[in-house]
C-alpha cells in the first residue's frame, strides 16, 4: 500500500493518527467534560432523573399487594414503634414537654438523610449495566436517588405534620419554615449522596461500613435526646461540638418550626446553610473527578 | 463534517472513529469468593494493591483503526477476544489504559443491558430508554409510536417487561435504540435474539441507519448477519487485530479457521447468488445512465483505490504488519482496476504473483456490474462485488481449491 493520496484516510500506522483526528476535528473520548458542559448535560437529563426516580419508587414495592401505600405506611409504622417504646413503655420525657413530637420529628428528619446515604451506596453499584451501556453524566444516578428520597420525604413530612398536630402542637406560621429546612437538607443530601456514591464505587467494603456509621451518627445527632439537657453538666465545648453536626442543625430547626414548646438557637440556620453548600461542592467535585472510572468496577 | 477536512477526493468519507494504539485494561475483584474471614483480613492488612484482590484484564492490546462515515463494521472473534471491551472503549465507557480513541460525536452503545426496568410496562420503558439515550421528554413521546410499531409486541407493550420472553425484551431494546439515528451506533449481540422476521426488520433498520451517514459497529457471533449488514469486519484475537478488511473476506478467513464446514457452504451459496445477481445487475446497470456514474466512479478510484465503493467503503484495509496477510494488499489494489473493466497490466501482475487468485481474475469482470448496482441501491445487503474480487485477500491457509 503506497502513500495515501491527499484527502485519503491513511491506513493505521501510515500517518500519525492523532494528527488525522485533529485534521477532521475528532475529539478524544477520554477527555473529561468541563464542569460547565457537564452540568448543562445533567440539567438536560432532568426528565430522565425524575422518570428514573419515580419508576424506582414504584418498583420498590412491586412485590407487595399494597404497592405504593407502603410509602405512607412505612413512616407511620415507624412512628408507632417509637411512640410505643418511648411514649408508652419507657414513658420517658428527658426534660422535654412533648417528647413524642420531639422524637418523631427527629427520627423523620434523620431518616431522610439516612436514606439518601444508603441510596448513595447503591447508586453506582446497582446501575453498572446502565453505566456500561449508555453515556450520560453519572451524577444522574445519585440525583435519581435524591429525587426518589425527596418524593418519599414529602409523604413522610405530611404524616409527620399530622402526628405532631395529634400530639397537641398548634398549627402556626412557623410551619412555613419547614420548606427552607427541607431544601437545605436536600442540598446537603445531594453532596453526601455523591460522596458516598464515589466511595462505594471504588471500594465495596465501604458500603458494608455505612450502616454502622449511620447508626453512630444517629446517636450523635440528638434524635432521642435533647442536646442542651444532655450537655447541661458537661463542658460547654461539648454542646458546641454536638451542634456542629449538620444533622443536628436540620433536626433542631425542624423541631423549632413544628413545636411551639421547643426552641433552637438561631445560629443553627447559618450552620444548616453552610453545611449544605460545603456538602454540595465537596460532594460534586469528588464525584465528578472520578467520572470515567465508574464503568470499571 | 466532510467540509472540515481536505476536499480533494470527491467522496472520500470522513473518519468518524479513530483508535490509535488503544489498550484497555479493566480490573475485576478476583479473590476466592468464599474465602475465610481470616484470609480476607490478611488481604486487607496486606493492602489492596496486591494482585490477589484486583485482577487486571488486558482486554484490548494495541488496536489501531479508522472507521469512516457510512461504514458498518463487524467485530468478530471468539468469546473473550476483546470485542465488547473495544466497543465500550470506543463508546467512551471504558477509559483507555494507553492510546487514544477519537470520535466524531458521541457513540451510542446499544448494549444488551439498557436502562430498562423489569417492573415497568413496555410503554414506560420506551420513555425511560429514550430519555436515557439523551432525548428530551417530548422527543421521547414523539418517538413512542414508532418504537411500539417497530417492536410489534401487541398488547404486551402495556405489560411489565418482566412478563416478556428474552426475545421480546430484545426486540423492545433494539427498537428503542434504533429509534434515534446516531452518529455512531454500536450494537452488541443485539441481533442474535428475536425471530427471523424481526431480525430481517432490524437488519433493514441498520442499513437505514448506515445510510443516515452514521457509522455502525456490530459485535456478533452470527456471521451470516455480519455478511449481510456489514461492509467491513475486524477480527480480534486476544485483544489484537488479526485481520481488518472487507466483511466477507474476513468472515471467510475466520470461518476457514474455526468453522470450515460453514465456509464451504457459504461459498456454494454465494456462487449461486452471484450468478443471479450478475443478471440483475446487468439489467439495472443498463437502465441507469451509466456514463456519468462511471466517470464519477473513475474519479473516485483514481484518487483513492480503497474507497472505490462509496457505501461499502473498504477501510484502509489489512495492515500488513498486523494482519500478516501479505496477499491482501496487492489484491486490493487490483480491485479498482478490475472494476473499471480496464485491463490494467499492473493488476494482472499482482494477481499472477498471487497463486491463489486464478478464480479472482475470472470473477473480477462480473464484479464491475454488481458494484454499479450495489452503489445504486445504496446499502443493500449485497456487497457482492467487493466480495468477488477481494475474497482471495484472505489468509493463504483458508482457500483450498
Amino acid at each position: 500500500m503506497s502513500a495515501a493520496p491527499p484527502g485519503q484516510v491513511p491506513a493505521p500506522g501510515e500517518e500519525d493518527l492523532s494528527a488525522l483526528a485533529e485534521r477532521w476535528g475528532l475529539g478524544s473520548t477520554s477527555k473529561r467534560q468541563p464542569v460547565a458542559s457537564y452540568l448543562r448535560e445533567l440539567w438536560a437529563r432532568r426528565h430522565f432523573v425524575v422518570a428514573m426516580a419515580t419508576s424506582r419508587g414504584s418498583a420498590q414495592y412491586r412485590d407487595t399487594s399494597l404497592g405504593r401505600v407502603w410509602q405512607v405506611l412505612t413512616p407511620i409504622l415507624n412512628a408507632v414503634v417509637y411512640y410505643f417504646i418511648f411514649g408508652v413503655l419507657l414513658q420517658t420525657s428527658k426534660g422535654i414537654d412533648n417528647f413524642v413530637a420531639f422524637l418523631i420529628t427527629g427520627v423523620f428528619t434523620f431518616t431522610y438523610t439516612q436514606r439518601a446515604v444508603t441510596g448513595g451506596t447503591k447508586a453506582i453499584a446497582n446501575n453498572r449495566s446502565i453505566i456500561r451501556a449508555i453515556h450520560f453524566p453519572r451524577a444522574v444516578l445519585p440525583m435519581a436517588v435524591i429525587v426518589q428520597e425527596a418524593q418519599q420525604q414529602v409523604v413522610s413530612l405530611s404524616i409527620l405534620g399530622i402526628i405532631v398536630l395529634l400530639t397537641g402542637e398548634p398549627l402556626t406560621w412557623a410551619w412555613l419554615l419547614v420548606l427552607p429546612i427541607v431544601v437545605l437538607q436536600t442540598v446537603f443530601n445531594i453532596g453526601l449522596c455523591m460522596l458516598v456514591s464515589r466511595w462505594t464505587a471504588a471500594s465495596r467494603d465501604v458500603a458494608q461500613l455505612v450502616p454502622f456509621l449511620l447508626h453512630t451518627w444517629r446517636y450523635l445527632s440528638g434524635v432521642m435526646f435533647s442536646i442542651p439537657v444532655f450537655t447541661a453538666h458537661l463542658a460547654p465545648w461539648v454542646e458546641q461540638a454536638l451542634y456542629l453536626n449538620p444533622l443536628t442543625s436540620y433536626i433542631e430547626l425542624m423541631r423549632n418550626a413544628l413545636m411551639t414548646s421547643y426552641d433552637a438557637p438561631a445560629y443553627l440556620w447559618a450552620y444548616a446553610a453552610g453545611w449544605a453548600v460545603v456538602s454540595l461542592v465537596v460532594g460534586f467535585v469528588v464525584f465528578y473527578r472520578a467520572e470515567e472510572t465508574y464503568s470499571r468496577g | 463534517m466532510a467540509e472540515a477536512g481536505p476536499t480533494t477526493a470527491v467522496d472520500a468519507p470522513a473518519p468518524t472513529v479513530i483508535c490509535d494504539e488503544l489498550h484497555v485494561v479493566y480490573r475485576v475483584v478476583a479473590h476466592g469468593g468464599a474465602a475465610s474471614a481470616a484470609q480476607a483480613l490478611r488481604r486487607v492488612v496486606r493492602g489492596r494493591s496486591s494482585d490477589t484482590v484486583f485482577k487486571k484484564v488486558h482486554a484490548v492490546r494495541g488496536v489501531s483503526m479508522v472507521a469512516q462515515e457510512g461504514d458498518a463494521i463487524a467485530l468478530i472473534g471468539r468469546n473473550g477476544s476483546g470485542k465488547s471491551t473495544l466497543l465500550r472503549a470506543i463508546a467512551g465507557l471504558l477509559p483507555p489504559e494507553s492510546g487514544h480513541v477519537y470520535t466524531a460525536g458521541r457513540p451510542t452503545l446499544l448494549g444488551v443491558n439498557a436502562a430498562l426496568m423489569r417492573d415497568l410496562p413496555g410503554e414506560e420503558n420506551i420513555l425511560l430508554g429514550c430519555m436515557a439515550m439523551g432525548m428530551s421528554r417530548d422527543e421521547a413521546r414523539a418517538r413512542r409510536d414508532w418504537i411500539v410499531d417497530f417492536a410489534d409486541l401487541g398488547e404486551f407493550i402495556s405489560l411489565p417487561m418482566s412478563a416478556y420472553s428474552s426475545g421480546m425484551a430484545a426486540r423492545l431494546r433494539f427498537a428503542i435504540a434504533a429509534s434515534m439515528s446516531h452518529e455512531i451506533l454500536m450494537i452488541d449481540e443485539a441481533l442474535a435474539t428475536g425471530d427471523a422476521e424481526f431480525r430481517r426488520r432490524s437488519e433493514r433498520r441498520i442499513m437505514e441507519l448506515r445510510e443516515e451517514a452514521g457509522t455502525v459497529f456490530l459485535v456478533s457471533h452470527s456471521l451470516g448477519v455480519v455478511r449481510l449488514t456489514c461492509n467491513r469486519a475486524i477480527w480480534l484475537e486476544k485483544g489484537r487485530v488479526v485481520m481488518d478488511g472487507e466483511a466477507n473476506e474476513v468472515v471467510d478467513a475466520y470461518e476457514a479457521l474455526y468453522d470450515p464446514e460453514a465456509e464451504a457452504q457459504e461459498r456454494k451459496r454465494r456462487r449461486a447468488k452471484r450468478r443471479r445477481e450478475r443478471k440483475k445487475a446487468q439489467e439495472t446497470a443498463r437502465q441507469v445512465g451509466e456514463e456519468t456514474r462511471a466517470a464519477r466512479a473513475a474519479a473516485i478510484r483514481s484518487e483513492s483505490p480503497q474507497t472505490a465503493h462509496p457505501e461499502a467503503a473498504t477501510p484502509p484495509a489489512a495492515d500488513p504488519q498486523r494482519s500478516a496477510l501479505p496477499a491482501a494488499d496487492p489484491q486490493r489494489s487490483a480491485l479498482p482496476a478490475a472494476d473499471t473493466k480496464v485491463a490494467n497490466p499492473e493488476s494482472a501482475d499482482t494477481q499472477v504473483a498471487n497463486p491463489e487468485s486464478a478464480d479472482t481474475q475470472v470473477a473480477n469482470p462480473e464484479s464491475a456490474d454488481t458494484q454499479v448496482a450495489t452503489r445504486r441501491q445504496a446499502a443493500t445487503p449485497e456487497d457482492s462485488g467487493a466480495e468477488d474480487s477481494g475474497a482471495e485477500g484472505s489468509a493463504p491457509a483458508q482457500r483450498s481449491r
